[in-house]
C-alpha cells in the first residue's frame, strides 16, 4: 500500500467534511467522529509499525519524485508523533462526547476538530517546508475556531489575542521561507539540507535559522515569545484546552526539532547556543508560573511552558542522547499534559470554579478522580517507575555529558518546582474539608474519567515498558542525530 | 420613500450572465491560459453577490436554494476524492490522469482529472464566499 503514511491525515480529512453535512444530528456525528478517531488510530499505528520494520517511508505526491513534488516524509520521530497525536485527540473526543454541550456540538464542533487533527498529523508528516506552512495554517484556522466557538466574552478576548498573534508568526514564517527559498532555490527539506551544506551554512542561513527559531519559537511558546499562551488557553472549554495543551506547542517543537537537525545543523555554535538561553529561560519563567497561581488552569499552563523548555534544551545539546532523551519527553508530555487538562476540567466540573482556595476536600466524594490525579501528577514531575522520569534522565545526563552544566542543573531543579506546583493543587484541591459546591454533592463523573484514566494508564505502561519503547525512540534519535538517513531517503540517492 | 431602482435591477439581470459566463470561461481556460477555479469561482460569487445588491437576501435565497454550507463540503468531496481516486489504482496521493477523447459537438477534447480537482475548489470558492457574506448580511 503506498498510500500508508498519507491515511492519517487522509482519514479525519474525510472525516471533517462528511461531518459538515449532519451537523443537526449529534448523535450521527458523535458516532462517525468517534469511527474516524478510532480509525485514525489504528491506521497511525500501522505507520509506526511499517516505520520500525523498514525504516523511513516516503511518499511522492501526485508521482512527482523527489526535490520537484511535495513529499510526505515518515521517519521514526514523525510516526510517534502522529500516533500520539491519535490517541490523545481519541480520548479528547471522547471526553467532548460528555462535557462540551450541544451547543457546540450542532455548530461544527467535530468537524473542526477532525480538521485539526488533520493539520497536526499533516505537519508531523510533511516534508516540504512550504507545506508545514499551509499544514501549520490548516491547524492554526482550526485552534482560531475551536477557541472562539461558543461565544463567551473571555473567549472573544483571547482569541483575537491568539490570532493577532499567529498571524504575525505566520507571515513571518513565508518571509523566512521566502528567504530560504532565494537562497537555496528548493523547498524540499531533504534538499534544503543538501544545498545547505553544500555551500556550508554562511551567515546569511544562520539569519534565516534565527528567523525560524524566531517563528516557531512563537508557535510553541518559548521564552520571550510564550506571552500569548497562558491567557489564551485558559479561555476555551477543557477538551479544547486539552488538545491544544497537549499538541499545537509540540508541532512548534517539533518544527523546531526538525529545522534545527535537518536543515540548519552546520553552525551549531550560534544558533543552538541561543536555543540553549532561550529554553533554559524559558524552563524559569514556566516554573516560576506553575508555583505562583492559585487557578488550577493556570498552573498546568505554565507546565506546558516548562515542558517545552525541556524539550527545547535537549535540541539545542544535540548530541544523539539528548536528543533521543527530548523525543522520549515530548512524546511523554503530550499524553500527560492531555492527562492533566482533562482531570483539572472535570475538577472544575464539579467545583464550578478554578480557583484553588476554593476547592477542598474533593477526595472524599471522588476518591478515583484524586489517585487518577496523584498518579498524573506524579508523573509530570518524574518520579521513577512513571513515564517522565526515564526522559529527563537521560537529557540531565547528556546535558552533563556535553558541559551544560547550568542547564541540566536548572532541568533538574524545574522538577521540583513542577512537582510542587502539581502538589498544590492535589493537596489543597483534594485534601482537607468536603464543601459543598453549587452543583450539590454527586456530580456524575465517570464517563468522563475514561479519557483520562485511559491516558494515565498508557503513561504508567510508557513509564514500565520503556525496554519495549527504547528501540523506537533511538530510531527516532538516529535519523535526527545523522540527517544523512532522511536526505538518502528521500532524495534516494 | 420607496427608491425605484429599476434600473440597477434590469442592468443586473443583462449583466449578470456575462459575468457567469466569463467566470466559466475563466475556470475551462485555466489549464491552458491565465484562470482556474479559484478566480472563477470568485467571479461567479461576484455575480451572486451583485444578485445580492440589487435584490435582497430572501429573494437570491429563493432563486438559488442552496445551502452553501453543503456546497463547501461538496467541492471538498470533489476536491479530496479526486486525490483519493488515485488510491484506487494504488498510485500516490492526487496522482491525476488524462485522455484525449472525440466527443460529439467539441471533437478532439483532452480530458483532465484536474479539472475534477478545480470543480471541487470553485464550489468551495463559491460557498466560502458566500456563506461569508450571506452571514454578515442576515446578523443584525
Amino acid at each position: 500500500m503506498t498510500n500508508l503514511i498519507l491515511l492519517p491525515i487522509l482519514v479525519p480529512l474525510l472525516a471533517g467534511i462528511i461531518l459538515i453535512f449532519f451537523t443537526k444530528n449529534i448523535h450521527l456525528q458523535r458516532w462517525l467522529s468517534g469511527i474516524s478517531s478510532l480509525a485514525t488510530v489504528v491506521v497511525s499505528a500501522f505507520v509506526l509499525l511499517k516505520v520500525r520494520q523498514d525504516g523511513i517511508q516516503t511518499l511522492a505526491l501526485s508521482s512527482w519524485e523527489a526535490p520537484f513534488g511535495i513529499t510526505l516524509v515518515s521517519d521514526m520521530l514523525s510516526a510517534l508523533l502522529v500516533f500520539m497525536a491519535s490517541i490523545i485527540s481519541f480520548a479528547c473526543l471522547i471526553y467532548s462526547f460528555r462535557s462540551i454541550g450541544e451547543q457546540r456540538e450542532r455548530f461544527y464542533y467535530y468537524s473542526i476538530f477532525q480538521f485539526l487533527l488533520v493539520g497536526v498529523n499533516g505537519a508531523f508528516t510533511t516534508g516540504d517546508i512550504f507545506n508545514l506552512f499551509v499544514f501549520f495554517e490548516v491547524m492554526l484556522m482550526s485552534s482560531y475556531v475551536l477557541l472562539v466557538l461558543g461565544g463567551t466574552k473571555i473567549q472573544l478576548r483571547e482569541s483575537i489575542k491568539y490570532i493577532l498573534v499567529n498571524i504575525i508568526s505566520s507571515a513571518l514564517f513565508v518571509v523566512a521561507v521566502g528567504y530560504l527559498y532565494s537562497i537555496v532555490g528548493t523547498l524540499n527539506m531533504a534538499h534544503i539540507s543538501q544545498r545547505v551544506s553544500e555551500i556550508n551554512q554562511p551567515g546569511i542561513i544562520t539569519v534565516i535559522a534565527v528567523l525560524f527559531l524566531i517563528v516557531f519559537g512563537l508557535k510553541g511558546a518559548i521564552f520571550p515569545l510564550f506571552f500569548w499562551l497562558p491567557g489564551s488557553y485558559n479561555a476555551p472549554p477543557a477538551p479544547v484546552m486539552a488538545i491544544f495543551g497537549a499538541l499545537l506547542t509540540k508541532v512548534g517543537i517539533y518544527s523546531i526539532m526538525r529545522t534545527f537537525t535537518l536543515l540548519f545543523p552546520h553552525d551549531t555554535g550560534y544558533t543552538h547556543q541561543i536555543l540553549s538561553v532561550m529554553a533554559i529561560l524559558t524552563i524559569i519563567t514556566g516554573a516560576i508560573g506553575a508555583i505562583a497561581y492559585w487557578d488550577i488552569k493556570k498552573i498546568i499552563i505554565y507546565n506546558i511552558i516548562v515542558a517545552v523548555g525541556v524539550i527545547a534544551f535537549g535540541i539545542s545539546v544535540m548530541s544523539y542522547d539528548s536528543l533521543a532523551g527530548s523525543v522520549f519527553y515530548l512524546i511523554h508530555d503530550m499524553n500527560i499534559k492531555a492527562a492533566l487538562f482533562l482531570l483539572v476540567g472535570i475538577m472544575i466540573k464539579i467545583t464550578g470554579t478554578s480557583n484553588l482556595r476554593k476547592i477542598s476536600g474533593l477526595i472524599a466524594h471522588y476518591p478515583g478522580l484524586g489517585w487518577t490525579y496523584f498518579l498524573a501528577a506524579l508523573t509530570v514531575a518524574g518520579i521513577p517507575p512513571l513515564s517522565g522520569f526515564i526522559g529527563k534522565v537521560i537529557l540531565v545526563r547528556s546535558g552533563f555529558e556535553e558541559g551544560h552544566y547550568w542547564g541540566a542543573a536548572i532541568v533538574l531543579m524545574s522538577s521540583l518546582l513542577v512537582l510542587f506546583s502539581v502538589m498544590k493543587i492535589f493537596i489543597n484541591g483534594f485534601w482537607g474539608e468536603p464543601k459543598d459546591y453549587p452543583e450539590g454533592k454527586k456530580v456524575p463523573v465517570n464517563q468522563l474519567m475514561i479519557a483520562p484514566v485511559l491516558l494515565v494508564i498508557f503513561a504508567i505502561f510508557y513509564g514500565l515498558g520503556i525496554e519495549a519503547v527504547q528501540p523506537y525512540i533511538s530510531q527516532a534519535a538516529e535519523t535526527l542525530s545523522n540527517p544523512d538517513i532522511y536526505i538518502n531517503a528521500v532524495l534516494k540517492e | 420613500m420607496k427608491i425605484n431602482d429599476v434600473i440597477l435591477q434590469t442592468a443586473t439581470k443583462l449583466v449578470l450572465f456575462v459575468i457567469i459566463l466569463f467566470s466559466i470561461h475563466l475556470f475551462f481556460a485555466g489549464h491552458y491560459y491565465p484562470g482556474g477555479g479559484f478566480i472563477g469561482g470568485l467571479m461567479t460569487a461576484a455575480a451572486i453577490v451583485l444578485l445580492l445588491l440589487a435584490f435582497d437576501l430572501k429573494t437570491v435565497a429563493k432563486i438559488l436554494p442552496f445551502d452553501f454550507k453543503k456546497v463547501t463540503a461538496i467541492g471538498l468531496l470533489f476536491a479530496v476524492g479526486t486525490g483519493a481516486g488515485a488510491l484506487l489504482f494504488d498510485a500516490p496521493f492526487l496522482t491525476h490522469a488524462f485522455t484525449d477523447a472525440y466527443l460529439p459537438l467539441l471533437g478532439k477534447t483532452s480530458l483532465h482529472t484536474a479539472v475534477l480537482f478545480d470543480i471541487g475548489v470553485y464550489l468551495v470558492v463559491i460557498g466560502v464566499t458566500l456563506t461569508i457574506i450571506q452571514t454578515i448580511g442576515e446578523s443584525e
